[in-house]
């Protein structure tokens, strides 16, 4: 009877422990997560205009299928998901099973450069590509150099390769980052695997294909969220790469370089505010990481 | 192909990714030497702007208020998100019951909204608690990281807990068992714990361009946007500052390239 009580004693203490343990992150997400998530979308049904506040129910989100703005910021960050982060994640698997191989020599000091970019800041980053691309800047004149173009590329200044700029930035900056994942993945893949495949006759394309994608399929999986819940918030970037560049409102040439981000920054601290235009707009994105994430988790679970 | 040729087009490969990996690295510091107008003409030779660049920084853009703002906000950033988010992951790891386990994974859903969505509520906040262009406006949302949450979680499920029940049975404090004797033997644990927090928040943009908004109150990062965004810019001293921000990214990296690669990634199982 007494042990019983003192078991019971235990187990309540122990809890008791684990609400301790926990209490100061859950204050901390209710504050700062939660209660911006809930008020958001309480806000996403006033226009808001200074201290005028109208409710307008679904108003702002009706708005925005007829915001040119906010579309093109879609338009953008679509495109650039399906370019950059496809090309980004094939290049970072390739180096990743390049490194992986292990009669490769310099192994440690590739592996160092390629993952170097991932220390920069985005903005420093991004400030040093927009130098690197200016008119009569680095790049063009390397490509002049080598005869690979005669007429200075105009980078920054154009809306088509305003766009280009900001994927080879990215790619730069992200290719190293993700291929870590792969290569932390590829340890786990047994090399007799491979050996055997070697034995069969099959090619290195083959063993690629058949053997590497399919086995680091959840972390494929896992850097392809990562990556276009990062491209969906793309901020630090456009917004450096284009200013100082094309004067006026337009973010980069023809705002080719609009995001959502940067449009819910400029909506709230730019234009006259309107905070509860600015909740709806944020809501579609979280909607649509939300979306791309599932058709991703089951595409993914598909070709099991 | 023969082997020896598909090798010798391997190192041709992985040198020219390595090398348009590196340059960048290489140019800017070259252009922390150089006068603007060699900068965007892109030389590729050391000048002998050092520290004309240096000095104008320092003088004209308050480049030592500026350090020490960032090292304020990413020290203190360090510090209280180490303690809650590594107290949050033993108290789910070692003390796990049904409704904490449905808190963690409701949690780690929220690793899936983007920044932006909670922007206008946080500003909002921040205006009624009075913290608007202040340090500790900037610094209290990046406190709370649920993914720090789930890095030491991942890390203490490998913790013997053989070591926890001696220290019961010696009839120590939970939270003496967790600050003296878990935490000094989880070093390489906080470590990378602790250099992902300081890079997120030396690095932090969106976050402090919303708050901030005097002068002496600017971190590094905010101070080389506004910078670079001027009218007609000193792209020397722009080089220079970009180079300032890089350094103590750089010299973590190097000196603890193993924490340093677990800290930004995080650790991956599967």
């Amino acid at each position: 009877m007494s042990r019983q009580h003192k078991k019971i004693g235990i187990e309540r203490a122990w809890n008791r422990w684990g609400w301790i343990f926990i209490s100061l992150i859950l204050i901390g997400i209710a504050v700062f997560i939660f209660y911006p998530i809930v008020y958001s979308l309480y806000l996403s049904t006033f226009s808001t205009r200074g201290f005028l506040k109208t409710f307008v129910g679904f108003g702002n989100y009706i708005r925005l299928l007829q915001d040119s703005y906010f579309i093109l910021a879609l338009k953008n960050v679509l495109i650039i998901l399906v370019v950059q982060v496809t090309i980004m994640l094939f290049l970072s698997l390739i180096f990743a099973t390049l490194l992986n191989d292990p009669k490769l020599k310099f192994k440690g000091i590739y592996r160092t450069a390629l993952f170097l970019p991932a220390v920069t800041s985005l903005v420093a980053y991004t400030i040093l590509f927009r130098m690197m691309f200016s008119n009569e800047g680095l790049v063009n004149n390397l490509l002049m150099a080598i005869g690979i173009i005669k007429e200075p590329i105009r980078w920054l200044l154009d809306p088509f390769w305003a766009k280009v700029t900001l994927i080879i930035a990215l790619t730069w900056r992200w290719t190293g980052y993700n291929m870590m994942f792969y290569l932390a993945g590829l340890q786990n893949i047994p090399a007799e695997i491979y050996e055997a495949a070697e034995i069969d006759g099959a090619t290195k394309t083959t063993q690629f294909f058949k053997i590497t994608v399919p086995l680091l399929r959840p972390i494929i999986l896992f850097t392809t969220i990562t990556s276009t819940i990062g491209t969906l918030q793309l901020f630090d970037e456009p917004m450096n790469l284009a200013a100082g560049v094309v004067t006026g409102s337009s973010v980069g040439p023809g705002n080719s370089l609009l995001t959502p981000s940067v449009y819910i920054y400029n909506v709230c601290f730019k234009y006259s505010p309107n905070f509860g235009y600015a909740s709806a707009i944020s809501y579609v994105i979280v909607m649509i990481a939300a979306v791309l994430a599932f058709i991703q988790f089951k595409v993914a679970g598909e070709q099991k | 192909m023969s082997r020896k040729l598909r090798y010798t087009f391997i190192y041709i490969f992985l040198t020219i990714s390595a090398f348009i990996s590196v340059f960048p690295f290489f140019w800017m510091i070259v252009g922390s030497t150089n006068t603007s107008v060699d900068v965007i003409k892109g030389k590729l030779t050391f000048g002998n702007q050092l520290t004309a660049n240096l000095k104008s920084l320092w003088d004209n853009y308050n480049l030592g208020g500026v350090l020490l703002n960032s090292i304020k906000i990413s020290i203190l950033v360090v510090v209280f998100s180490l303690i809650v988010s590594s107290m949050a992951g033993y108290g789910f790891e070692m003390y796990s019951s049904k409704a904490r386990n449905r808190i963690y994974s409701m949690i780690l859903i929220t690793l899936m909204i983007p920044f932006a969505a909670l922007m206008v509520p946080l500003f909002r906040l921040m205006n009624f608690l009075n913290l608007i262009d202040s340090h500790w406006g900037v610094i209290l949302p990046m406190i709370p990281s649920v993914f720090l949450v789930f890095f030491f979680r991942q890390n203490f499920s490998q913790y013997p807990k053989e070591i926890i029940m001696a220290a019961r049975v010696d009839g120590a404090n939970e939270l003496r068992i967790f600050f003296s004797i878990v935490l000094p033997s989880m070093r390489s644990t906080y470590a990378a714990a602790g250099i992902y927090a300081f890079m997120t928040s030396w690095n932090a943009y969106l976050w402090p361009l919303v708050i901030i908004q005097s002068e002496q109150n600017k971190t590094v990062v905010l101070m080389i946007s506004n910078l670079a965004s001027g009218y007609t810019p000193d792209f020397g001293v722009v080089m220079m500052a970009v180079v300032i921000a890089t350094l103590p990214m750089l010299v973590v990296f190097f000196s603890l390239q193993r924490y340093f690669v677990q800290g930004v990634l995080g650790s991956v199982k599967q």
